[in-house]
């Protein structure tokens, strides 16, 4: 069984660190199923399933540190792991920048787990996938999907008495559709940890819909344009800044939060006042893990508050160093919003460019936090708050940092990629070069 | 380790967010461990032969089966501290069958008679539920068996003999090198895989392959404080299918560049290259800021490699041009009727450009394929024309040949095996022509080495590629480093710009571990070859930017 209860979670790693003889040690568990059907061409290509439950094993010598991991439960393969983990540490060199490991924490109990997700099978997958790939066919498009649904575990115990357990599930469902004629293209996507919030049907009309009024598309000139990003698009740039925060690279002097001269710009105002971000595991929307690889726990943490550099993340070590707490980074980030939809945001906007989603976006610029990217599968021209016609796909040469400085508008936060992000009207933003992809 | 984890470790941070998830998978093991010979064949034949039995007995029509015990030995340092040290084993079966037209696949790790059999009805299982909705049955390329095979990766030191204390070591010689030279901060990291990989089919074929790659890599920053600044600089070493072999000092395997770079073909001096980048990265925080505008490019290996790999590589791949890769990765510009039209200029006439699963030292060298295909080398541009993809056996009959090119690849044993690009490479010119020959025969232009930011469109026509030293060229001498440089160009345009060749001589290997690909995301390892290469007329943008 993949999925342990909270109890048999604390049973096997209480088990483990019986058979400790290291100064610390540190247990994992980390458990789950998945399961996924992929199609192209309107038709299933491939799908898979997966089962596993790991356990990871940390031992600690004085400042030397090994891990072993295993999958096999019966007490002798235990002990090995414990004995692996040991004889490693002995082997290790000495981490000078090694922290002892926290006693017991307190965590939130974020509600991730839907048992309806957690007990999918094929033939859900292959019924979901079939009705989507139904309704591509009677639209007379081409498309391809992928869908996966995970019912996961994970479980951290020490020899200073810390516990964690944590259960949370899954369900992530993407298409594109294509026209026969190769000129227009559309894309939806969501996930959600309930299934049923997952409304494939919905999607697949966005997804429709968008690949036929893509067809055609005009080329305008690169240059600086005012955007409606969609949250699929400003979440992917957003993601990088949230990301970035690490409070050590930024005081060694390279990072985007490094000041000329020396220090940082914590609480320094780097943003447009509209803007707030935070991670909070206990989201009702975006629920995540309480705790930390190390143990430690997450709580709501507020990185910008106002466009105020309001926190950044410190390991045990260089929290240690500075004097402050440790925070972790992130695993995912809630960008608060406005109240309007985007369709209220098109209507409000004179000339502008409707952005679906990005497309291969790496960095230019550490420094910076330059990226470039391009945009796809649904770019579009506004006049005069509406929808005028499609436009070819552009690239992209842009920062986050400097993007929400150029904010102009935010609406409604959306559930994408495990993070709630609104979509964005900016001024300004950089587009360098046109391409001809569809 | 999980995969952020190794992202942060490797200081690999910018640079490789499109990891697949399960590049980390494995369970840790001591390193004595990586030296055990594991199972022998003949276990592994029989759990085979339990696999290809039930999947026949459940109904399947074909059915193959891949036992891999993946190794793997990552060490990972910070100036002068070991951050972490992980040796790790993957072991398991996967089963990969066709029944009532349709694939389906199973894995497991308990590599019982018992529950391998139950894996193949799994499979059986899940092939004949998504039959359901299957339009066209699967028409595989007929493939004779070719018994029992053995083949091994031609080194002529396995790294996992070395002791850890040696690797460790040169990283902290590397680290040294690299302070002492001026140097704020420096990360070096070895990396050491080796595949075991067992196939067998109903066609026959039992082919036990075992494979060796490694990568050794460092990434030296400069800070300056008072401007604010900070500059870094990679390792000009590529990931390749050798031994511990090319950590060796050879000076036949070196070419130095007048007033520039030293660079490496087959030996790879990494202290030599780290005190160089310390050097390198300190001088381009005082480098000029590129004027915007059109520049004949001079692109060394370890740069134009990933430009092959993005607009050659990728495009050519026959799942992209069908469809296949829609949702995720996107299609080609380098459609069927292109091909068929035998008249489709990929790049000017002295392009010419192989895929070649047998070339020595490749990332994607291998005797066989994850369908038990034997690897060979073809033509994809010759003389700039397109004249091939890359294939597999469920795909060929699409291109009207009845022979795969055995390109299929799984990235363990617990995931499918798909299309995945071979070695893709650029030949080298005829006749004598060295960098000394090309940088004397350039009047304005940019030689650009080291792989930087990349980016391509989804059908791969338009990309911007950066990288990690820019040496400005003015009337046939380098004069000095240039800052905030990327080259934008669509792919046909910019091959068709190809305007000279280096020979053999200066013929090196580019490689990466991490290709990703397919949903769930698999990475695969590959090299790309090439001498010097320059492309008259790039666009250059200035990517210098003040926030």
């Amino acid at each position: 069984m993949a999925i342990l209860s909270q109890e048999e979670a604390k049973r096997l790693i209480d088990k483990v660190l019986s058979y400790s003889r290291a100064d610390e040690m540190k247990v994992e568990l980390n458990g789950g199923r998945t399961g996924n059907i992929r199609f192209a061409r309107n038709s299933v290509s491939t799908a898979g399933a997966t089962n596993n439950l790991t356990v990871s094993v940390t031992a600690v010598l004085g400042k030397r540190i090994g891990t072993s991991d295993i999958n096999e439960f019966d007490e002798s393969s235990l002990e090995k792991a414990v004995r692996r983990a040991e004889e490693m540490a002995r082997l290790a060199p000495e981490n000078p920048e090694y922290m002892p490991m926290p006693g017991p924490q307190t965590y939130t109990s974020p509600k991730a787990f839907v048992e309806t997700t957690a007990s999918m099978k094929a033939p859900d997958r292959a019924k979901l996938a079939g009705a989507s790939i139904k309704s591509i066919m009677a639209s007379q498009l081409s498309g391809a999907g992928f869908l996966e649904d995970s019912a996961t575990f994970n479980a951290i115990g020490n020899s200073k008495g810390l516990f964690g357990y944590h259960k949370s599930t899954n369900a992530n469902f993407s298409l594109t559709i294509r026209t026969p004629d190769g000129t227009g293209s559309g894309y939806a996507a969501g996930d959600f940890n309930d299934v049923a919030k997952l409304k494939t049907g919905a999607l697949t009309d966005i997804a429709i819909q968008k690949a036929r009024a893509s067809q055609k598309a005009v080329a305008l000139e690169p240059g600086k344009y005012t955007v409606i990003l969609e949250p699929l698009a400003a979440g992917e740039l957003i993601q990088f800044m949230v990301r970035a925060m690490d409070a050590r690279t930024a005081d060694e002097g390279r990072s985007f939060l490094s000041k000329k001269g020396g220090g940082t710009r914590l609480g320094e105002k780097l943003l447009d006042e509209r803007v707030t971000i935070y991670s909070d595991p206990a989201d009702s929307q975006v629920p995540s893990s309480p705790f930390s690889g190390d143990g430690y726990p997450y709580e709501k943490v507020i990185w910008f508050d106002k466009g105020v550099v309001k926190n950044m993340s410190y390991s045990p070590y260089w929290a240690k160093q500075k004097g402050v707490k440790p925070l972790p980074e992130p695993s995912g980030f809630v960008m608060e919003g406005g109240t309007q939809s985007l369709a209220d945001m098109i209507k409000g906007t004179e000339k502008g460019i409707l952005v679906t989603r990005f497309w291969y976006t790496r960095w230019l610029d550490p420094q910076t936090l330059l990226y470039t990217g391009l945009t796809r599968d649904g770019t579009f021209y506004i006049d005069n708050g509406q929808i005028k016609h499609p436009i070819k796909n552009f690239r992209f040469n842009e920062s986050p940092v400097i993007m929400l400085n150029n904010l102009e508008a935010i609406g409604i936060p959306e559930r994408t990629r495990g993070c709630l992000v609104p979509p964005l009207r900016i001024r300004d933003f950089t587009f360098s070069s046109l391409s001809d992809a569809v | 380790m999980k995969r952020r984890e190794f992202v942060k470790l490797s200081g690999m941070g910018f640079g490789a967010t499109m990891l697949p998830a399960g590049l980390m998978a494995g369970n840790r093991i001591s390193a004595e461990e990586l030296l055990n010979p594991g199972p022998d064949v003949a276990f592994k034949k029989r759990m085979a032969d339990v696999a290809l039995n039930a999947s026949k007995s459940k109904g399947a029509t074909y059915a193959d089966v891949r036992i891999g015990r993946y190794l793997r030995q990552y060490l990972f340092t910070r100036e002068n501290k070991v951050q972490n040290i992980v040796n790790s084993e993957s072991y398991g079966i996967g089963i990969r069958v066709i029944a009532n037209g349709t694939w389906g696949f199973a894995s497991t790790n308990t590599m019982s008679p018992e529950s391998i059999a139950e894996c193949a009805a799994m499979a059986v299982d899940m092939a004949k539920a998504n039959a359901e909705i299957q339009r066209e049955p699967v028409v595989l390329a007929p493939q004779k068996g070719v018994g029992e095979k053995t083949w091994k990766t031609p080194i002529k030191k396995n790294a996992f003999e070395i002791p850890v204390k040696e690797k460790i070591d040169l990283l902290m010689e590397v680290n040294g090198a690299a302070l002492k030279n001026g140097a704020s901060f420096v990360t070096s990291n070895l990396f050491f895989v080796n595949e075991q990989k067992y196939f067998a089919s109903t066609d026959g074929s039992y082919i036990d392959q075992d494979v060796h790659r490694m990568w050794p890599t460092f990434t030296v920053s400069a800070v300056n404080r008072q401007t604010g600044r900070f500059k870094s600089r990679d390792a000009l070493s590529a990931p390749i299918g050798m031994g511990y072999e090319y950590l060796s000092d050879n000076p036949a395997e070196k070419i130095v560049i007048p007033n520039g770079p030293t660079v490496y073909r087959y030996a790879y001096n990494m202290i030599e290259d780290a005190t160089a980048a310390a050097l390198q990265a300190k001088e381009k925080l005082s480098a000029k800021s590129v004027p915007a505008g059109k520049y004949d490019m001079l692109l060394d290996p370890s740069n134009l490699g990933l430009t092959i790999h993005e607009s050659v590589g990728h495009p050519l791949e026959l799942d992209r041009v069908l469809g296949y890769e829609a949702n995720l990765a996107g299609t080609s510009f380098a459609t069927m009727e292109k091909l068929q039209s035998k008249n489709f200029q990929y790049g000017s006439k002295i392009v010419n450009l192989v895929a070649d699963k047998i070339q020595p030292n490749t990332m994607g060298l291998v005797g066989y394929d994850d369908e038990g295909v034997p690897c060979k080398k073809w033509d994809l541009v010759r003389n700039g024309i397109l004249v091939n993809f890359q294939a597999t056996r469920d795909q060929v009959h699409l291109l009207g040949e009845t022979e795969s090119q055995g390109c299929s690849f799984a990235e363990s044993w617990d995931s499918v095996q798909f299309q995945r690009m071979p070695n893709v490479s650029l030949q080298p010119s005829e006749g004598k022509y060295s960098i000394h020959d090309m940088i004397k025969d350039t009047e304005k232009g940019i030689y650009i080495l080291g792989r930087g930011s990349s980016s391509i469109d989804q059908q791969r026509y338009n990309f911007q590629f950066s990288g990690q030293l820019f040496y400005e060229i003015k009337d046939g001498k380098l004069v000095g480093m240039l800052d905030d440089v990327a080259y934008q160009s669509n792919t046909q345009e910019f091959w068709n710009s190809c305007a000279r060749i280096c020979d053999k001589d200066d013929y090196r290997l580019f490689g990466t571990f991490f290709d990703g690909k397919g949903q769930p995301g698999q990475a695969s390892a590959v090299s790309h070859g090439c001498p010097t290469t320059r492309f008259n007329g790039v666009n250059v943008i200035n990517t210098g930017r003040k926030i």
